[in-house]
């Protein structure tokens, strides 16, 4: 994963509640067997609308996405985050995030920023002529005006994308952990081994 | 000794049963039972593997079949020889999942075994999910497997990727909600009807952050399979996965199945389920209470599936919605429905019907919507109406009862197991501007194929709508 510090901008004022996964990328676009160049599917009903924001030459290549609550909900089609990064997304900030998305955006190093919906719209109104800038290290989003809003992440989740750690590898170190419960499953829950094969 | 210990509820035993290890910032190690593969969200992370040099932990405890890309024609040509997938991208996707499985040694359902199926579907049925067990799989709707009172809850593909190498993932505790639904369901309200009522009430990003359990009369009466509906939809209120105690119905219904334990085991772990259901004195984060005699026949209007009104109820208006944000999606949401306010639900006609979907294909949906089409005809302003079981183990079982007859002489299409027109990945498709009514979990736009507009309801439901041609009161058939 790319470490991230501070992501600084253009940010697409998109607004909208309930933004679902297969608007970020709908199923026919799945189809694919790698993960690369999915950014040409996303947004498609979204782009089909005239005077859309992601068609916008205001916002051309903007680093962030500024959505409405709910962000990413229904399917946990990580291909999702994957159009996202690959059209050049590498923040959301919106009210709420759904679960699966938003950890699905994490592993792909783009950072979810949660904001209440009045600073959410303030941002939306600034976006529209002027940068913003998210400050990961001091959880902060700024605007040219002085607007300084704090936000909460995770610490585990902050501290994996400041150094771009990756997850598999962190758990392989817990390896004996792993093996000492798997004994203990063992001995307590037989009956959920080898279950794969019928009887 | 563990009367001394804090009541907790079932979501906190199976997740404290599952903690292999826990960090400082909350952060938990969880241990993973079950793992359930198909070939959309599977392929990226078994190329992530084998570019680490990395194996497949415990394949005993991972199963995969395909279901999202299969057509549901025939399969096999009179000699039993596969036929091709003529959607080229479609073929390499499945044919992707038959090499990983085998490179890598993990228990494959192919596409021509008997007990193929959609995942959610064949997980309950083989026996493979049980009580007390962590179940993921790459699809959101795994938070069906709870209503055996197994956490289930869908992941994205660097977590497959993730669960395959080491059989853990990285998540933090949830907070725990619990929906009870007391009281009598009234006539022709089914466990579709709960389950979009719940989504109702608590909107589509209500659940987020939250572990539901649904308790109170309605579920402890409930079938299993009605509970596999509900917990199914878990996900359209945002709740990653929703739970139903495990009792002597679960039991009775996973006794004897292929992949269940047998003999001494079963016995062993029944005792260790019987531990399991919420101890008196828990406490929830949160609890909503929906009185069940208020639930009538439901569909949904819009384009998100809260947006829910009962069969007897209108189009509703987006001028009496306060907050303009909410408005303006309900205007987008009607434009794209082509419906005006005002209008009775009933009279709303329909094009297509889609009776599957991990939600309602199992084989007392397939009842219920029979025993409507019984005798009836499907309308002639409905272009198609095709019912698709949700796996080769219902599709005999319903044709034992001779329930294929029952929709074939009625007009219906039957099919071969899949996921199919719920989500539109294989031909099942709704063309653009067309409406369906369909048992499916989600009416997003776009999602039954681009332009396609959906109304969800109950499997009964939607084949009233069948043999009338609009949205229909199911209870104007008793």
């Amino acid at each position: 994963m790319q470490a991230i510090d501070t992501i600084e901008g253009k940010a697409y004022p998109l607004g909208r509640p309930n933004i679902d996964t297969d608007i970020i990328i709908p199923a026919h676009w799945l189809k694919t067997v790698t993960r690369e160049g999915l950014g040409k599917g996303a947004f498609e009903t979204i782009r089909a609308e005239p005077g859309n924001v992601f068609d916008d030459e205001r916002y051309k290549g903007a680093p962030i996405l500024i959505a409405g609550d709910n962000y990413g909900c229904g399917s946990s089609r990580e291909h999702a985050a994957w159009a996202m990064a690959d059209m050049g997304i590498r923040a959301v900030i919106a009210p709420g995030f759904s679960d699966i998305h938003a950890g699905n955006a994490f592993k792909n190093g783009i950072l979810t920023v949660v904001l209440p919906q009045e600073q959410v719209d303030r941002l939306m109104e600034v976006a529209k002529d002027h940068p913003i800038s998210i400050d990961l290290e001091h959880q902060t989003v700024t605007t040219p005006y002085q607007d300084r809003f704090r936000f909460e992440i995770d610490p585990f989740r902050k501290d994996c994308l400041l150094k771009g750690l990756d997850e598999i590898g962190i758990t392989l170190e817990l390896d004996a952990a792993i093996a000492a419960h798997e004994a203990k499953a063992h001995v307590d829950t037989p009956w959920v081994e080898g279950a794969a094969k019928a009887a | 000794m563990a009367t001394e210990s804090k009541p907790r509820t079932l979501y906190e035993k199976i997740w404290d049963a599952h903690v292999v290890s826990q960090r400082e910032d909350g952060t938990a190690l969880l241990y993973i039972d079950r793992h359930l593969v198909h070939e959309v969200t599977s392929p990226q992370a078994f190329d992530g593997l084998r570019a680490a040099g990395r194996t497949v932990r415990r394949p005993d405890l991972t199963l995969a079949v395909p279901d999202h890309n299969l057509p549901t024609t025939a399969r096999a040509d009179a000699a039993g020889h596969p036929l091709p997938i003529a959607d080229a991208q479609s073929a390499e996707q499945l044919s992707a999942l038959t090499r990983n499985t085998a490179a890598f040694g993990v228990e494959f359902i192919d596409a021509l075994a008997p007990e193929q199926g959609i995942v959610h579907v064949i997980g309950p049925e083989q026996g493979f999910t049980l009580p007390g067990t962590t179940v993921v799989c790459g699809d959101s709707h795994t938070a069906s497997h709870g209503a055996l009172g197994a956490l289930g809850f869908g992941i994205g593909t660097s977590e497959v990727e993730h669960v395959l190498a080491t059989q853990t993932l990285l998540l933090k505790r949830s907070k725990s909600l619990e929906v009870r639904v007391e009281g009598p369901l009234g006539p022709g309200v089914t466990p579709k009807d709960v389950a979009l009522a719940i989504v109702g009430a608590l909107g589509a990003g209500g659940g987020a952050g939250y572990v539901a359990e649904y308790t109170g009369s309605v579920f402890r009466e409930m079938s299993i399979e009605g509970r596999l509906t509900v917990c199914n939809m878990s996900i359209e209120a945002g709740a990653r996965a929703g739970l139903v105690a495990p009792d002597d119905k679960t039991f009775a219904y996973l006794k004897g199945k292929p992949r269940a334990p047998k003999g001494a085991d079963w016995d062993k772990a029944v005792a260790w389920w019987r531990t399991l259901a919420t101890d008196p004195g828990a406490v929830y984060d949160k609890t909503i209470v929906i009185d069940a005699t208020s639930i009538a026949p439901l569909v949904t209007w819009g384009t998100s599936p809260d947006d829910v009104v009962s069969i007897t109820g209108i189009v509703p208006d987006p001028a009496d919605l306060a907050d303009p944000a909410r408005r303006a999606a309900a205007e987008k949401s009607l434009a794209y429905m082509g419906l005006t306010p005002g209008t009775r639900m009933q009279d709303v006609a329909v094009d297509r019907i889609f009776i599957g979907s991990c939600t309602n294909s199992r084989i007392e949906d397939l009842r219920a919507a029979a025993a409507i089409a019984q005798g009836r005809h499907v309308a002639a302003n409905v272009k198609q109406a095709m019912v698709v079981p949700g796996s080769g183990l219902v599709k005999r079982q319903a044709e034992a009862e001779g329930l294929d007859r029952i929709f074939i002489e009625a007009g219906f299409e039957w099919r071969e197991p899949g996921c199919s027109m719920c989500l539109a990945m294989n031909p099942d498709k709704v063309p653009a501007g067309e409406r369906c009514a369909s048992t499916s979990n989600r009416n997003f736009v776009g999602r039954q194929g681009p332009g396609s507009r959906t109304h969800l309801l109950s499997p009964a439901m939607a084949a009233a709508a069948a043999v009338t041609g609009h949205l229909t009161d199911v209870r104007e058939f008793a």
